[in-house]
């Protein structure tokens, strides 16, 4: 090969390298291993986690433990799929294409909006293109996100708002989502952000946020992080959501210490054009049969460069597709059913646990997460010691959101179809035991 | 009526006070099919090089630059409907906007229709 | 009106439907026709069993869902038959040359995806205690410490999702460290062969992008961007290797021009894999870089995501990673996940890219691949790489027209489309032909430096006798194109699931979701 390209050695094909800057010994790293040695390293990495499988486990505040079906994993690990890139030609990507355009049907239908696109990083990153959106929609620079936002998506929204110049109104932590929201929005608004089931679990009427901002010219950005949810609940498009984000993780996706997983992104028609990421749509062929392609591409960054509506490239791809093979399994029934049981679950370990002297509920309306205040015990605490004994209990607020005040002793947690009477069990006699004491 | 025609490919068709813009045939088939079109708001004022509407193809947007200052007096919004319209007759039907000229000295660093097919022969 | 270059017509080509035996199903033996969904599923179909207690009071308030949702279910065969079908109407690199340049199809071990679905790795929570996690935090800060040596950098922010998002993640550092020196900033130089992420990545933090033209030989030339250089740019970025396969060879100048005119060096580290054991990228004054593990590190890119994008700074950047990163007191890791921690550690980090820590299972697959080759094996990777599409550039350079020279490239060889002039025949057209060879095609229309790019990054999968069939096939379409068979590319693809589509129509009247047919009226019927 060498010969035919016309050179002695390998490095002749480096010489544009500055000298001084090339490497001559090699790189203080270890040396190639087997397949064995790699497995055997990183197996022991894994044995020291322990997986939410072999515990109560009632943590959720954003990611959830569902049961994927077998299926799932099977299929998206087909080479066809995984390794496929980007469908730049659609004419050898029918398969990620198709796929795609069911899953807009399917996030359309369930967000009940008139489009989605083909899916963004994850549920905060949507949240924060939804913003930068929402001010491009309205010409105004200013968004007013409530208490109830995951601390998180808040965090990041904060974070690209201050750098890309723009203004913002974060409220703190506030577990009923709703304090001071309507009195925050006025002409500068662009947008406001609510999540519902907001972080601390609680259920919140949008339609009446979605009118003050509406009669201020501002859009209403609706979050979720549990997709689940959208089985059983009112969704943000009959209340007057204008961009709906979420994270979809709960379907199709393992936990995996927090990614990858899969943001999803709605709106209304009117506002197709402003929209950030991927879509795909339907079109014929040359033979006149129906196909799909990426379309609408010009508003994206490898054809309009600094003029993009988002400098987003990839999708969540094999996540997103992970979701739609989920769901097609699922089905009308099989979705609402699996809402059904993870709010079942929720109740049951709700009554559990309200009973518990030092606990308080804060909720009055919840899907599968609530939030309890361990009355002057530091949550945080708690959580540690039912971990040392074998139980994961929830998210203590504190962790996550360092800033807001009267949170040391708020714990989120999420009940799903995975806890079984056993589990709850365990978990109310193991909080009575630590309250106790602590 | 006299029409001047820019370096960019627009052409300003100028009657009294009024210019007609559009871009040139040339323009539209470099552009390959048009899918959409973005057009300014009537009134808006627009300066000589200011961003007045995005033409889209499938693999390409273009920003048309206003080719002389003024006001915006109409939009051609029949062809958001229609965006084939500019494929298909881009020097007349397909006009993109109206504007007040604010400026007729302007017109005079355009270039007539002769200039502009010898400019065209040098691409 | 500003043009852009990659106007290209994309309706079909008219030309005669090819002969075929017509079957009754529309089927072509292996190659089956498959409705969507919503035409094949029903609404009380599910595949999943779920019970639900009946014994509860539900707690929803007075927001239970009015109007049910409509998505069918299909049962676990019917949707496995569904979703292998479509998959059967896909190109992946497990079935081929994958020529794709600027995005680097290289074989995916499935020992990456074994590993990532260890229990301990796949079924553990973002939110656990972290003493319940400490195998996956020290994994984090492995794969860390193997970015830091391979790129010669002094600190890395793990949880950037994706390369564009590294790229705003390194560019959000800058703008914040500028702003610690007390300055504002307005400008950011790109080289005109950039990805178009870079150019939105600078505009989305509110820069003014400054192009940078390409000189002659496809590199950047120092005193180009010396004279664009002043007290208002806030940063350069540039690609190294660049686009066009080309290693900037007067990289350190333009990063000492740089930093003399107090802006910072971001370096899109899109095209690491060409250059990983032979180079370290702080060695040439970069301040920030990301680094695509889908790419470089060979994660799988599952039609379209999800990537990585971690991020690795210099000295000067450090202390403005976003949080969560790992810090190390001497061999011991701490895992600091909010900015109020941070502080306690005299640390400033500019904020959150992403909830919680990151692409996590990219993370998993990436050190495996890593582990797997060791300092030994990455750096034959970069060589093979390089051997490979220096191979096929010295193969097909007297057929096919390199725009810079006849000059060794790095991972990726880019030709131009004047070896076409007069054949009748587009870059578009061929591309498409070599669809029905059965090869995914290159990278078209990219870089838009020159006219008609097709650039080919083969990848260091490729053994000689691939090589050697696909340079054979290139040659054969060349010359096929010259002899005047311009049906063969005009037309094409012929035997692909689906020809060419119609591109302007799904622009024009945008179709994105399925829509239920109106049902057939009395009066229609009739």
């Amino acid at each position: 090969m060498l010969a035919c390209i016309g050179v002695k050695s390998i490095d002749d094909l480096f010489a544009d390298i500055p000298e001084v800057a090339r490497l001559t010994a090699p790189m203080d790293l270890p040396r190639r291993k087997s397949e064995l040695e790699v497995e055997r390293h990183l197996s022991r990495l894994a044995a020291k986690n322990v997986p939410a499988s072999d515990v109560p486990f009632f943590v959720g505040g954003g990611a959830y433990k569902h049961h994927v079906p077998a299926t799932v994993d099977h299929l998206i690990q087909r080479s066809e799929f995984l390794t496929s890139y980007t469908p730049y030609q659609p004419e050898i990507t029918q398969g990620t294409l198709q796929a795609l355009f069911e899953f807009q049907t399917q996030i359309a239908d369930l967000t009940a909006m008139d489009v989605a696109n083909a899916s963004m990083y994850d549920g905060s990153t949507a949240a924060a293109e939804a913003v930068l959106m929402a001010h491009r929609v309205t010409r105004r620079n200013k968004a007013v996100i409530s208490g109830g936002v995951h601390p998180h998506y808040r965090a990041v929204i904060r974070t690209t708002s201050e750098l890309a110049d723009d203004t913002f109104d974060i409220l703190p932590a506030d577990p009923m989502g709703t304090k001071d929201i309507l009195s925050r929005i006025n002409k500068e608004t662009s947008c406001v952000v609510v999540q519902s089931p907001s972080f601390f679990g609680q259920l919140i009427d949008l339609q009446l946020i979605a009118d003050k901002a509406h009669e201020c010219g501002a859009l209403l950005i609706a979050v979720f992080t549990e997709v689940v949810s959208l089985g059983l609940i009112e969704p943000p498009g009959t209340q007057g959501a204008d961009i709906v984000v979420g994270e979809g993780q709960s379907i199709g996706n393992p936990l995996t210490f927090g990614g990858p997983y899969v943001g999803l992104f709605a709106t209304r028609q009117k506002y197709v054009r402003q929209m950030p990421g991927r879509l795909c749509g339907e079109t014929v062929d040359a033979d006149g049969k129906r196909g799909f392609v990426v379309t609408l591409s010009t508003r994206e960054q490898h054809i309009r460069r600094e003029k993009a509506t988002s400098n987003i490239c990839t999708n969540a791809g094999l996540c997103q597709l992970a979701f739609t093979i989920h769901m097609t399994l699922l089905g009308k029934t099989g979705f609402e059913k699996l809402a059904l049981a993870n709010h079942a679950a929720a109740v049951k370990l709700a009554e559990m646990l309200e009973g518990i002297d030092g606990v308080e509920l804060l909720n009055d309306a919840f899907f599968n997460e609530f939030t309890l205040r361990l009355k002057g015990k530091d949550s945080e605490a708690v959580v540690n010691t039912l971990a040392e004994k074998g139980i994961m209990a929830g998210v203590p607020v504190k962790r996550i959101d360092p800033i807001s005040e009267g949170v040391g002793d708020l714990l989120v947690v999420a009940a799903t179809e995975i806890n079984t009477d056993e589990d709850r069990a365990a978990f109310a006699a193991a909080l009575k035991e630590v309250l106790a004491w602590a | 009526m006299t029409t001047y025609y820019s370096k960019d490919h627009e052409w300003v068709a100028v009657e009294g006070d009024t210019a007609t813009i559009g871009i040139t045939d040339y323009a539209q088939s470099q552009l390959g099919d048009v899918v959409f079109l973005e057009l300014p708001d009537v009134g808006k004022t627009l300066a000589k090089g200011d961003e007045a509407a995005v033409v889209e193809s499938v693999k390409a947007a273009s920003e048309v630059y206003a080719a002389i200052s003024g006001d915006v007096s109409e939009a051609n919004d029949a062809l958001a409907d229609e965006p084939a319209k500019v494929n298909e007759d881009p020097e007349g039907a397909a006009w993109f906007i109206k504007m007040t000229i604010a400026n007729k000295s302007e017109l005079d660093e355009l270039m007539d229709e002769v200039a502009y097919k010898a400019f065209l022969e040098t691409l | 009106m500003g043009m852009n270059s990659q106007g290209r017509l994309s309706t079909p080509a008219e030309t005669a439907a090819v002969a075929e035996h017509k079957t009754f199903t529309g089927n072509k033996a292996l190659q089956i026709e498959e409705p969507l969904i919503f035409e094949i599923g029903r609404n009380e179909v599910t595949g999943v069993d779920i019970d639900v207690p009946l014994d509860f009071k539900p707690r929803l308030g007075s927001h239970r869902r009015k109007q049910p949702i409509d998505p069918p279910g299909l049962s676990e065969p019917e949707a496995m038959r569904h979703y292998v079908r479509l998959s059967q109407k896909n190109c992946a690199i497990d079935m081929g040359l994958y020529p794709l340049g600027s995005c680097t199809m290289k074989h995916n071990p499935r020992l990456n995806e074994k590993m990532a679905r260890l229990p301990g790795f796949a079924d553990v929570h973002p939110l656990q205690p972290l003493f319940t996690v400490s195998g996956a935090v020290e994994l984090i800060a492995e794969l860390g410490k193997w970015l830091l040596v391979t790129t010669g950098m002094a600190s890395v922010a793990m949880s950037p999702k994706a390369g564009a998002h590294g790229e705003l993640c390194g560019m959000m550092s800058i703008k914040v460290a500028l702003t610690a020196r007390g300055e504002t900033r307005t400008k950011v130089l790109v080289p005109e062969s950039a990805h178009g992420t870079n150019p939105a990545t600078a505009a989305l933090l509110g820069y003014k992008v400054v192009t940078i033209p390409a000189r002659e030989d496809g590199t950047v030339d120092p005193a180009s961007v010396r004279e664009l250089l002043d007290d208002q740019v806030a940063a350069i970025m540039l690609t190294n290797p660049n686009t066009c396969g080309l290693f900037e060879r007067d990289i350190k100048e333009i990063a000492d021009a740089v930093h003399e005119a107090g802006a910072y060096f971001y370096c899109d580290g899109a095209n690491f894999n060409a250059i990983v054991g032979k180079v370290k990228p702080g060695e040439l004054g970069v301040d920030a870089m990301h680094i695509n593990l889908h790419k470089t590190f060979s994660t799988p890119h599952g039609g379209g995501g999800p990537g990585a994008g971690p991020v690795v700074l210099s000295e000067k950047l450090a202390p403005f990673a976003p949080v969560p990163y790992v810090r190390f007191e001497g061999d011991t890791a701490e895992f600091v996940e909010t900015r109020a921690k941070a502080k306690e550690h005299g640390d400033t980090p500019f904020g959150r890219m992403t909830a919680f820590h990151g692409q996590m299972g990219m993370f998993i697959r990436a050190l495996s691949f890593m582990l797997s080759h060791g300092c030994d094996g990455l750096k034959q990777a970069s060589e093979d790489a390089v051997l490979n599409a220096n191979y096929i550039r010295a193969s097909l350079q007297d057929l096919m027209s390199l725009p810079f020279g006849k000059r060794p490239n790095m991972h990726e060889v880019l030709f131009d489309d004047s070896f076409l002039k007069d054949t009748g025949v587009t870059t578009l057209d061929f591309a498409k032909a070599m669809i029905d060879e059965g090869y995914h095609p290159m990278t078209m229309y990219f870089p838009l430096v020159i006219h008609g790019a097709l650039l080919i990054e083969p990848t260091e999968s490729e053994s000689l006798a691939s090589l050697d069939l696909f340079v054979a096939t290139l040659r054969d379409l060349v010359m096929s194109a010259k002899r005047g068979e311009t049906e063969r590319f005009t037309g094409a693809p012929y035997h692909s699931p689906r020809r060419r589509l119609d591109e302007t129509a799904a622009a024009r009247k945008p179709i994105l979701k399925w829509v239920r047919p109106e049902p057939a009226t009395a009066e229609a019927t009739e």
